[in-house]
C-alpha cells in the first residue's frame, strides 16, 4: 500500500472522492508507514486506534454524501496543538502527561472538515530551537542523507517532526507553527512546502504559547497546492483569540496555477550575507531567472534593518516567553517536584521540567524585562521591530512580493551546532524578519545542493496576500520540477 | 554590560528556576555571549520611533461580559498533580 502514502493531499482527496480507495485504507497504509519509521522519531505519540475510528466515520460521511473538504485525509499534528483527550506536551517534561480537556481551534477546524489524526509530532521544546535537538523526546532525524553518507541530519526546527513526517510520507500533510522560522527552515531542510501565514490569519487558541506576538500556525505539505488546501481549512476568524483577524478566508487553492505575469518581485540586497554558500546564492539567481521567465519583473529593493532582526527577536521572543512560561509552576497540571516551601517547590519543579535552551531563554527574557534594563533592551527592541516593519512597508510600495533564500545552509548533522546558541540562532536570519513584521512567508523546495540535499527559496508577501504567494510558489515549484525524494533507509 | 554570577543568581531567582551554584559561572558565560551579540541594536537610530507592540493593525476587540463556560471542576482538576475533593492541593502559602 506504499503508493497510497506517496500521494499528494490533493490526489488523495480526489481518490477518496471517486472511491478509488477508502479513508480506512489510506489511513491504515499511513499507520503502517509510521510504525516502520520510528527510527526517525518524528511522532511522539501515535494514535492508530483514534485514526481508524475517525477514518471509519469519514467513510460513513462520504457514503451518506456529507464529505467535507478534507474528508478522510490522514494528517500529523505538531505536539504544540492541544488535542482533546490526547496527550499534549510541547516536548517538555514540565507539561508531562497533560491531557487537554479541549481542542485547539485549528485542529477543531481540521476535524470539522473531515481530516483524520495519525498522532502527535515531535518538535523543539516549546518550539524553541532550529534543529529539533531541544525536545525532551530526543531529536528528530531528517529522512534525507547526503550522497554517499549515513550521518544523521537535522530536519530543522522547531517543526522538525512535521517536516520529517511529511518528507518521509508518514502523513499527507501536517500542522506546524512558526515564531522565527520554525515552519520555513524545516521545510527547506526536508524538501517540503511550508507557509507561515499573516499574523492573525490562524487562531492561536489552544496552541501552547511561546511568543504570542510572533507565533503563527501554518501547514507543511509535499506540494504548494496541498499547502493551499490545508491552510484554507486551518485559517479563519476566531473570537477566542483577540488577535485573530476578522477577515474572510479565500479559497487559497484557487490561486495555484494563476499567471504571475506582470508581478513585481523584490530582491532585497541585504539578504546577500557574508559567508553565504555559493550554491545557495546560485539557487537564488536561478529562482530569479525562473520568475523572470514566468513574466515577473525583478526589482532590487533595500531592507536596511535586516541585520538587526535577529538580535531584536532575541529580546522580544524571550521576553514574551518568560511571561508566557510563568504559568508552569507545578500547581494545577504538569510536573511538580515537592520542595521545602512554596517558592522552593516552584523553583525545583521548573528546574526539573524545563530543558536547557528553554531555561536560557526564560533567563534572557527575565533579565531584559527586569528593573533598570527594560528601556535599554525591551523598549529598544520594540522600536527596532517597528523599523523592520517599516522597511517592508516601503518595499511593498514598489513590489508585490519578495524572493530570498529560506535558510543560510542545507540540513546539517545532528550535534554539529548544539554547543553555540548564537550559531544556532543564525539559522533564522532570513525568516525571522517576517515574524517581526507579521507578514506571510512561504518556503518552496527549489533544488538540491552538491551533496543531494534539498534547498528552499522563500517568498514574502504583503499582509493577507497569501494568494499571491501561492501563485508564485506554484510557479517556482513548476519551474524547479524536483522529482527527488529521500531514499528509504529507515 | 557584563552579567556576573550575582546577576545570574538574581535572575534565576526572579524566574523561579533553581540553578545550582556550580552552574552559575557557565550560565553567565552563555548569557554574556548572547547579550553581547544583541548589543549591536544600540547602532540603530530609534529616536522618535513608536515601539511596535502588536503585529495586527486593529484595536483589541471587545466581547460581551458574559459567562460562556464553566462550572465543571472535574474538567479543571483532571490534570492536577495533587487534589482533594474539588480542590488543588498546594504547599502552605501562609504560615
Amino acid at each position: 500500500m506504499s503508493s497510497l502514502t506517496s500521494l499528494t493531499l490533493k490526489a488523495a482527496l480526489d481518490g477518496l472522492a471517486d472511491k478509488s480507495f477508502s479513508s480506512v485504507e489510506i489511513t491504515q497504509a499511513h499507520i503502517e508507514a509510521v510504525e516502520a519509521a520510528r527510527a526517525l522519531n518524528a511522532y511522539v505519540l501515535e494514535t492508530p486506534e483514534k485514526a481508524l475510528e475517525m477514518a471509519k466515520a469519514s467513510d460513513a460521511r462520504r457514503a451518506a454524501g456529507n464529505a467535507g473538504p478534507l474528508d478522510g485525509a490522514p494528517l500529523g499534528i505538531k505536539d504544540l496543538f492541544c488535542t482533546e483527550g490526547v496527550r499534549t506536551t510541547a516536548a517538555s517534561k514540565i507539561i508531562g502527561e497533560f491531557v487537554p480537556t479541549y481542542e485547539s481551534t485549528i485542529t477543531a477546524n481540521l476535524w470539522r472538515d473531515g481530516a483524520v489524526m495519525l498522532g502527535k509530532l515531535n518538535l523543539d521544546q516549546f518550539a524553541m530551537g532550529s534543529s529539533n535537538e531541544t525536545s525532551c523526546f530526543g531529536p528528530v532525524v531528517n529522512p534525507w542523507r547526503a550522497n554517499g553518507g549515513n550521518a544523521k541530519l537535522t530536519p530543522g526546527g522547531s517543526s522538525g517532526g512535521s517536516a520529517s513526517a511529511v518528507a518521509a510520507e508518514l502523513c499527507l500533510g501536517a500542522t506546524a507553527t512558526d515564531t522565527g522560522g520554525s515552519i520555513r527552515q524545516p521545510a527547506a531542510f526536508t524538501g517540503t512546502v511550508g507557509i507561515k501565514p499573516t499574523y492573525g490569519r490562524c487562531s492561536r487558541w489552544g496552541v501552547v504559547a511561546f511568543a504570542s506576538s510572533l507565533d503563527q500556525a501554518g501547514p507543511m505539505t509535499r506540494s504548494v497546492e496541498d499547502a493551499a488546501i490545508l491552510l484554507t481549512s486551518m485559517a479563519g476568524h476566531d473570537p477566542k483569540d483577540s488577535t485573530s483577524l476578522p477577515v474572510e478566508t479565500p479559497d487559497f487553492a484557487s490561486f495555484v496555477g494563476k499567471s504571475v505575469k506582470g508581478l513585481r518581485i523584490g530582491v532585497p540586497k541585504e539578504y546577500r550575507v557574508d559567508n553565504m554558500p555559493a550554491e545557495i546564492d546560485a539557487l537564488w539567481e536561478q529562482g530569479i531567472a525562473w520568475l523572470k521567465d514566468a513574466g515577473c519583473e525583478i526589482v532590487e529593493v533595500s531592507l536596511p534593518h535586516t541585520k538587526y532582526a535577529l538580535p531584536a527577536y532575541y529580546i522580544v521572543a524571550p521576553a514574551e516567553a518568560s511571561s508566557n512560561l510563568a504559568r508552569y509552576d507545578g500547581m494545577r497540571y504538569g510536573l511538580r517536584v515537592e520542595g521545602s516551601n512554596l517558592t522552593d517547590t516552584y523553583e525545583k519543579s521548573r528546574a526539573a521540567g524545563f530543558g536547557d535552551e528553554v531555561k536560557r531563554r526564560i533567563m534572557i527574557g527575565t533579565y531584559v524585562l527586569s528593573a533598570g534594563y527594560y528601556d535599554a533592551y525591551y523598549l529598544k527592541a520594540l522600536k527596532v521591530r517597528r523599523r523592520i516593519a517599516d522597511d517592508f512597508d516601503q518595499a511593498f510600495e514598489k513590489v508585490d512580493a519578495l524572493l530570498t533564500p529560506t535558510a543560510p545552509s542545507a540540513a546539517f548533522a545532528l550535534g554539529e551546532r548544539s554547543d553555540d546558541p548564537v550559531a544556532m540562532y543564525l539559522n533564522d536570519i532570513f525568516t525571522v524578519t517576517v515574524n517581526l513584521a507579521g507578514l506571510p512567508g512561504m518556503s518552496v523546495p527549489a533544488g538540491l545542493d552538491g551533496s543531494g540535499l534539498p534547498l528552499g527559496l522563500q517568498l514574502i508577501g504583503r499582509a493577507l496576500d497569501e494568494g499571491t504567494l501561492f501563485s508564485l510558489g506554484a510557479a517556482v515549484e513548476k519551474a524547479a520540477n524536483l522529482r527527488a525524494k529521500p531514499q528509504k533507509w529507515w | 554590560m557584563t552579567i556576573d554570577v550575582a546577576t545570574v543568581r538574581k535572575v534565576a531567582r526572579l524566574a523561579r528556576i533553581a540553578e545550582p551554584e556550580e552552574r552559575l559561572e557557565q550560565l553567565a558565560k552563555e548569557l554574556n555571549g548572547i547579550m553581547s551579540w544583541i548589543e549591536q541594536l544600540s547602532e540603530v537610530d530609534t529616536d522618535g520611533v513608536e515601539p511596535m507592540t502588536s503585529a495586527v493593525h486593529m484595536p483589541a476587540p471587545m466581547r460581551d461580559d458574559v459567562v460562556t463556560e464553566g462550572g465543571d471542576p472535574q474538567m479543571v482538576l483532571s490534570n492536577s498533580p495533587k487534589r482533594a475533593g474539588n480542590f488543588f492541593v498546594v504547599p502552605k502559602v501562609v504560615e
